[in-house]
C-alpha cells in the first residue's frame, strides 16, 4: 500500500476528517474507481451530475422537501430508559431510523439520488439488494415518480426475506434473483452492474451502500450524513453535550457512515461500528470484511475484502441478510487503519438475542442488521459510568425479520 | 520487436487481419484447457488469449461467468495460468498470449511480482477488465519494466475526449468492445462497426481488435476486416461446455473446439 501513501497524507493535511475523498475518489488508499471502460463514462457523468447537484440550492430544497414531508424526518432520538436500567451503566439513546416510511435508514439515500436521476434524464433504475430493505425503498420512490424499477436480490434472501419481495411486487417493481455464487448481496450487486453496462442510455444503478466505484461512497454518505447531523442536534439538546460513543452495524456500512461523519471531527466521540461475526470471528463463517478480511479490490473500489490467499472472493455469512457482504465501504477501511473508528464483530446468537431484548424492554423491533449494533451495547454500556452517553443507531425495524427469528427460536408461524 | 508487434506486422503483410480465440484457464481442468492452448496455433489462432478465472467476473456474461467457476472449481489460481503459458511456450515462441482477468488476484499476488513471473512465463499482454486508465499507476510500472503491453479497452460510448486518455500509455493493440453490455450477449452490426472503427484510427496507428458478442465464422471475418482482430470467446466456451460431461472434459472436448476454431480461422482467412 506504500505507493498510495501520498494520498493518504494529503487527505489529512486538510486538518479535517471529514473532508475526503480526494480528486480520485480515494479516502488514503481505499476507493477510487476500478470499473470496465464500457462504465466509465457512466461514473464519470454521475460524478459531474452530483457535483452540479451539490451546488444548486435548488437540489437541496427539493430533497429537503421530500425528507420532511415524503420520508417523515427528523426521526426521534429515544432515550431508552429500561435498556439503560437493564444494562445498569451508560445512558443509552436510540436514533430512530426504523421510524422513517419503508422501515429504515435506506430510503434517505434512495430520495437522494432518484431525485438526481430524474435531473439526468434517467427512466429507469436498477438496484442490489440484500435484506431487500433497499430495493423497498427503491421501489417506493420509483412508485411515487413513476419510474421503472428493477431490484436484483440473489435466490437465497429472496428465499429469506420473503416480506419484503412481495412488498416490491406491490410497489410495481420486478425482482430478478440472482442464482450466481451463494445467491446474496454481493452476487446481486455483480448483476446490477451487468445490468447498467448493458442498459447505459436510460438507466440509473442505484447502489444502496457506501461502496462502488467513485462517487457512490461520497455521495451515499453525504445523502445519509443528516441521520448524524440531526444526532448531533438532538444529543446537544437532550443532554447538553456530545456523545461518549456511537454505535452502529455495518454491512456495506451506510448508515454507520451516515452516523459517523459528522462526528468525525469531534475525537471524544467514540465510533464503533459492528461486524456480523456470523458463527464467530473465527469460525470462517462469518461477514466481519475488516476484522477477518484484508485490502483488495472489487465492485469499483479497493476496502477491506474477505478474501481467499489466491484473491478470490470468499461468501459471508450473517443472519442478517443486510449484512451478509465480504465488502465494506472504502471510508470505513480508512476510519479503521487511521484508528479513528473501531470494528467489533457480534454474532448471530449474539444479534438474536439482542433482538428479543429491544423488543421487551422498549417496545420496538430492531432489524437484524442493528440488533448486532445492541449486541456490541449490551458489552460495553455495563462497563461504562452512569453519566456517559451511548447512541444506538437503530437502522431498520424487525418486521421484514421475524420469520427468520421464529425459525431460530424454534417457532412455527 | 514484440511478440504482438511482430504478428500483428506479419499480418498486414498478407493483407489479413487476426483471429484470437479465448479459453478460461482450468476449464473444465489444466490438462484439458493446455491441450485446447496447444492445439490453437496450429487450428488457426494468431493470437491467444487466457482468462484467469475470478470469483466475481462482472464484466462477463452467464458462459464466461460459468466458465470462471468450472477452472476456480479445478483449483485454478494465477500460479497454474503462469504455469500453462511457460509449458506452451516451450513449444511455441511466436504466438502471442494475452491474459485477460481482474485485478484483485493480480492485487493479491502482487502486481510487481505478477508481471514479473508473467514475462518469464512468456505472457505477452495484459487486459485488466476492472483497471481503467484512471487506476492504471498500480500495474504501468510493472508492465513497463517487464516489456508487457497494457491493452486497453475502449467501447461505444467512449467518447472522443476520453479516447486520449485511454490511448495514453496503451500498447500492443486496443481491443474494440463493440457493445454496450457484459460478454457474449449481443453483436454490434457491420455498419456500427464501420461507423465506429475511423473515429478509434483517427487518433491512433495501434491495431484494433474487436471484441464482445462475435460468434459465427462470418461476424469474425467482418471484424477482422473492418478492425485488424476478431476475438471469439463467449462462442468457443459454449461449444466446449455442451461437450462435458457432468462437469467433466470427455475425449470430444478439445477436438470439437479445435474445429470450430478452424472453421473461423478459415472465414478469416478466405480471400
Amino acid at each position: 500500500m506504500n505507493e498510495t501513501s501520498p494520498n493518504l497524507s494529503s487527505t489529512l493535511r486538510s486538518n479535517s476528517l471529514r473532508s475526503g475523498p480526494d480528486d480520485r475518489g480515494r479516502f488514503g488508499p481505499f476507493g477510487g474507481r476500478f470499473v470496465a471502460e464500457t462504465l466509465m463514462p457512466l461514473v464519470l457523468d454521475l460524478e459531474a451530475a452530483y457535483a452540479r447537484a451539490k451546488e444548486d440550492p435548488g437540489f437541496r430544497t427539493d430533497l429537503d422537501f421530500h425528507l420532511t414531508h415524503y420520508v417523515g424526518r427528523p426521526s426521534p432520538l429515544w432515550f431508552a430508559r429500561r435498556l439503560t436500567e437493564h444494562l445498569g451503566g451508560a445512558r443509552i439513546y436510540l436514533k430512530r431510523e426504523e421510524l422513517n416510511h419503508t422501515g429504515s435508514h435506506k430510503l434517505n439515500n434512495v430520495m437522494g439520488q432518484i431525485l438526481l436521476a430524474r435531473r439526468m434524464g434517467k427512466t429507469r433504475i436498477v438496484a442490489e439488494t440484500g435484506a431487500g430493505q433497499h430495493g423497498v425503498a427503491t421501489a417506493t420512490v420509483c412508485a411515487l415518480f413513476g419510474l421503472k424499477c428493477v431490484i436484483y436480490m440473489g435466490a437465497t434472501d429472496v428465499e429469506r426475506q420473503k416480506p419484503n419481495v412481495f412488498r416490491m411486487h406491490l410497489l410495481g417493481a420486478e425482482v430478478k434473483p440472482v442464482t450466481a455464487g451463494a445467491g446474496t448481496l454481493k452476487d446481486a450487486m455483480n448483476e446490477a452492474m451487468r445490468d447498467w453496462v448493458a442498459n447505459v442510455h436510460d438507466t440509473y444503478f442505484l447502489v444502496g451502500t457506501v461502496a462502488g466505484p467513485h462517487p457512490y461512497p461520497e455521495m451515499v454518505r453525504d445523502f445519509q450524513s443528516i441521520i448524524g447531523t440531526e444526532t448531533k442536534e438532538q444529543i446537544l439538546q437532550a443532554e447538553g453535550r456530545l456523545p461518549d460513543a456511537i454505535v452502529a452495524a455495518i454491512g456495506g456500512g451506510s448508515n454507520a457512515m451516515g452516523i459517523f461523519h459528522p462526528f468525525l471531527d469531534d475525537p471524544d466521540v467514540a465510533l464503533i461500528g459492528v461486524e456480523a461475526a456470523g458463527h464467530g470471528l473465527d469460525s470462517g463463517k462469518t461477514a466481519a470484511s475488516i476484522s477477518r478480511g484484508r485490502s483488495g479490490v472489487l465492485h469499483g473500489n479497493r476496502t477491506y475484502l474477505l478474501q481467499d490467499a489466491n484473491g478470490q472472493i470468499d461468501e459471508a455469512h450473517s443472519i442478517s441478510a443486510g449484512l451478509d457482504y465480504p465488502g465494506i465501504g472504502p471510508e470505513h477501511s480508512w476510519l479503521h487503519e487511521i484508528g479513528r473508528a473501531q470494528y467489533v464483530g457480534v454474532t448471530d446468537n449474539e444479534a438474536l438475542d439482542a433482538f428479543t431484548l429491544l423488543t421487551r424492554l422498549e417496545g420496538i423491533i430492531p432489524a437484524l442488521e442493528c440488533a448486532h449494533g445492541l449486541g456490541h451495547v449490551m458489552k460495553i454500556a455495563p462497563t461504562m459510568r452512569p453519566d456517559q452517553i451511548i447512541v444506538l443507531n437503530v437502522s431498520g425495524r424487525g418486521d421484514k425479520d421475524v420469520n427468520t427469528v421464529a425459525k431460530h427460536l424454534g417457532v412455527e408461524l | 520487436m514484440s511478440r504482438i508487434a511482430a504478428r500483428f506486422a506479419a499480418l498486414k503483410s498478407q493483407g489479413r487481419g487476426a483471429l484470437i480465440p479465448y479459453l478460461e484457464a482450468c476449464d473444465p481442468d489444466y490438462d484439458t484447457s493446455l491441450a485446447l492452448l496447444r492445439a490453437m496455433p496450429e487450428a488457426g489462432a494468431d493470437l491467444i488469449e487466457i482468462g484467469m478465472p475470478f470469483s466475481d467476473p462482472s464484466a462477463d456474461g452467464p458462459t464466461i461467468q460459468a466458465a470462471a467457476l468450472r477452472g476456480l472449481k479445478a483449483g485454478a489460481t494465477l500460479g497454474h495460468v503462469l504455469k500453462m503459458v511457460a509449458t506452451f511456450r516451450e513449444t511455441d515462441h511466436d504466438t502471442p498470449i494475452i491474459l485477460m482477468g481482474y485485478l484483485n488476484p493480480i492485487d493479491s499476488y502482487g502486481p510487481e511480482r505478477f508481471c514479473r513471473d508473467a514475462a518469464k512465463a512468456g505472457v505477452d499482454g495484459l487486459i485488466i477488465v476492472d483497471v481503467p486508465p484512471e487506476e492504471a499507476d498500480l500495474l504501468a510500472p510493472h508492465t513497463t519494466a517487464n516489456g508487457l503491453d497494457i491493452i486497453r479497452l475502449i467501447a461505444p460510448n467512449t467518447t472522443e475526449e476520453r479516447l486520449r486518455t485511454v490511448l495514453t500509455g496503451a500498447s500492443g493493440f486496443l481491443y474494440y468492445v463493440s457493445i454496450t453490455g457484459i460478454t457474449g450477449t449481443t453483436s454490434a452490426t457491420e455498419a456500427q462497426l464501420n461507423a465506429a472503427l475511423p473515429k478509434i484510427r483517427a487518433q491512433t496507428d495501434l491495431p484494433v481488435a474487436i471484441g464482445f458478442g462475435i460468434t459465427t465464422p462470418e461476424q469474425a471475418r467482418t471484424a477482422s476486416r473492418i478492425g485488424n482482430a476478431a476475438v471469439v470467446a463467449s462462442a468457443l466456451i459454449k461449444t466446449l461446455a455442451t461437450t462435458l460431461e457432468n462437469g467433466r472434459a470427455t475425449e470430444r472436448t478439445v477436438p470439437t473446439v479445435v474445429d470450430e476454431i478452424r472453421a473461423l480461422a478459415a472465414a478469416v482467412r478466405a480471400t
